[in-house]
């Protein structure tokens, strides 16, 4: 067996272990672990596991595994190392529709999702069209310049809507949806996003060997018989609307699309065949645990964003300055 | 007569629109299993033929014939197999093995959603076998020098199994060795049968390997045809407008280029340098 499938399964048992063990993590009836004893005879237990617990595990899961997936397939179609799936109006539209409902309708949790929801693939949509008459430079660059005008076009609607918030109970909400987290999910929102993911990540997955191709030049990726635009534009959609879904209903989840792709890549080398399932397995561990770390180590939940900002960061530095070596795996 | 593989005639093609005509009645055949360089100056279309050729470009006026065939009566996946391009600089941002890399030239062979198989690695193994570059599949393709790098892209094309071959300035960046190395590969892949098109702005290179060249400046064809009609003093110097001869040394034709020259008497003559 080579070493990359000696690497896959560890990580795949890793994936199980970790999914299993977190319905024992949490902070009831104490903190930490919850014993297997508890679960079969307390009711509330056994309840707040199967109602709370587990649509949060798997929404944790999902997240994952979508930034992760879809960071990938970005930075390869956009041939950059640093574009993250927010990029395209994704994750500045969702704050920007959060903060409205936040502030003009009241907050309840289910209208800012959808507004979030809505102004996210409204920032897809505007990022696109916007593309589209840009005279200046080929196809990606005008998308990645389009994305960057978009998000800066909301994230001065967010300002504004901060601004005009009320500083005691508006602005922290605001705050702490922007720093995002999965307090707020239930078996409902798990069921609403779970078939775009679903769809969006099977198509991911089934192209993951001709996402290499779209890495390439467009003259090569045309010379080896596909059609680079087309089939970019089918991956470009899956990836950035299961990510508007994601981030819909978790908030704005920093740099696990930016740095599991770069993790990844240094431990199952750049062929995507193989970076698709390590980022989704990776992704799925990496947001699992720091979701467990947030909603068990203190009394208060810590924002996802933070942990995985904080965590990712040390990650990323303790991958790259590790020695790459020149045979890959 | 054996039929043209490659045949354009009275291609018309301009870029942007119509602002920028650049061929108006281009015509060209090109014999199956030969070696065919393209020369010309800087922007006289050498490059945009290449992609006319393999349909990446379009004419708006004129038919492209390959082997016997018009252009867009082919799909996508049927002319990868037929034709394989080799760019100028291609530029691949993440760090693949050199094996990941030439297995993708079994793309045009593979369905949408399919993943090579052992047969295609075979095809890869024995494309990196042809190029001499079997002891470096498991490297990145990011740690290999500029030449190591060049045969690799050939090899990658090599996997398509092409029965014609484009090359665009396949020597561009490479010491003479290197450069030598890559002459012999389309050469060898020729007498395979293989028809091998490259670019150059060396005259010497296609001196040496090709049977057939097109000169080109500003869109139109010079001069094309044998080698011995093409390559005059007289077609070259007006292909560059530079004073440019054609001689004879140790049996192979060369090219003087138009550089200044110092006298080598002066040079031996001077003072010892610090």
């Amino acid at each position: 067996m080579n070493q990359r499938k000696q690497r896959f399964l560890i990580l795949g048992c890793l994936f199980l272990v970790c999914l299993t063990v977190s319905v024992f993590i949490g902070r009831y009836p104490e903190p930490y672990l919850t014993p297997i004893s508890v679960l079969r005879t307390d009711t509330m237990a056994q309840r707040l596991v199967l109602y709370l617990r587990i649509p949060r595990i798997l929404a944790a899961c999902m997240l994952g595994m979508t930034l992760a997936a879809a960071g990938t397939v970005l930075q390869m179609i956009f041939r950059n190392p640093l574009v993250e799936p927010g990029f395209l109006g994704v994750s500045q539209g969702a704050a920007f529709g959060a903060a409205l409902s936040i502030v003009w309708l009241g907050s309840s949790g289910i209208t800012t999702q959808v507004l979030a929801a809505f102004f996210a693939s409204l920032g897809l949509i505007l990022s696109y069209l916007l593309a589209r008459y840009i005279r200046y430079g080929g196809w990606t660059l005008r998308l990645v310049l389009a994305g960057i005008a978009v998000s800066a076009l909301f994230s001065s609607g967010n300002g504004l809507l901060k601004y005009v918030a009320d500083p005691l109970t508006e602005l922290p909400e605001i705050t702490f949806w922007m720093l995002g987290g999965l307090w707020s999910i239930t078996w409902d929102e798990v069921s609403l996003i779970a078939p775009i993911v679903l769809v969006a990540l099977i198509i991911i997955f089934m192209m993951r060997w001709r996402l290499n191709l779209l890495s390439l030049d467009d003259e090569t990726a045309f010379s080896l018989g596909t059609a680079p635009a087309r089939e970019r534009a089918v991956l470009l959609f899956a990836a950035v609307l299961a990510t508007a879904a994601v981030v819909s209903v978790s908030g704005i989840v920093g740099w696990v699309g930016l740095i599991v792709p770069h993790i990844t890549r240094r431990i199952f080398g750049a062929d995507a065949q193989w970076a698709i399932p390590g980022a989704l397995l990776l992704g799925g561990i990496f947001v699992i645990l720091c979701d467990n770390i947030g909603r068990a180590a203190l009394a208060g939940e810590i924002p996802l964003g933070i942990l995985t900002s904080l965590i990712g960061a040390a990650l990323f530095v303790f991958t790259m300055v590790r020695p790459q070596p020149q045979e890959s795996v | 007569m054996i039929p043209a593989i490659i045949s354009l005639s009275d291609i018309h093609f301009s870029y942007n629109g119509h602002t920028r005509t650049l061929f108006s009645g281009l015509s060209l055949d090109v014999l199956p299993g030969t070696v065919t360089a393209i020369l010309g100056p800087n922007g006289a279309g050498k490059t945009t033929l290449l992609h006319l050729i393999l349909g990446i470009l379009v004419p708006s006026q004129g038919t492209v014939l390959l082997a016997q065939r018009p252009r867009n009566a082919y799909s996508r996946r049927e002319v990868g197999k037929l034709v394989g391009l080799v760019l100028q600089n291609e530029v691949i941002p993440f760090n693949f093995t050199v094996l990941e890399y030439v297995l993708l030239g079994r793309a045009p062979y593979l369905q949408m959603l399919q993943i090579p198989g052992p047969d295609d690695l075979r095809v890869a193994e024995s494309a990196l076998e042809q190029v001499g570059m079997t002891h470096m599949r498991q490297r990145s393709i990011q740690a290999l020098s500029g030449g190591e790098r060049q045969l690799v892209m050939v090899a990658r094309a090599l996997a398509q199994q092409p029965r014609i071959l484009l090359l665009d300035e396949p020597t561009s960046h490479l010491d003479l060795g290197n450069k030598g190395r890559v002459l012999s590969i389309m050469q060898q892949l020729a007498a395979q049968g293989v028809t091998v098109v490259f670019t150059t702005h060396e005259p010497d290179l296609a001196a040496s390997v090709a049977q057939f060249a097109v000169l080109m400046r500003y869109g139109t064809t010079l001069a094309s045809g044998s080698m011995d009609q093409v390559f005059t003093t007289d077609n070259l110097t007006q292909t560059y407008d530079a004073p440019v001869q054609v001689i004879e040394v140790m049996g192979r034709r060369m090219v003087l280029p138009p550089y200044p020259t110092t006298n080598v008497g002066q040079v031996a003559n001077l003072p010892p340098v610090g």
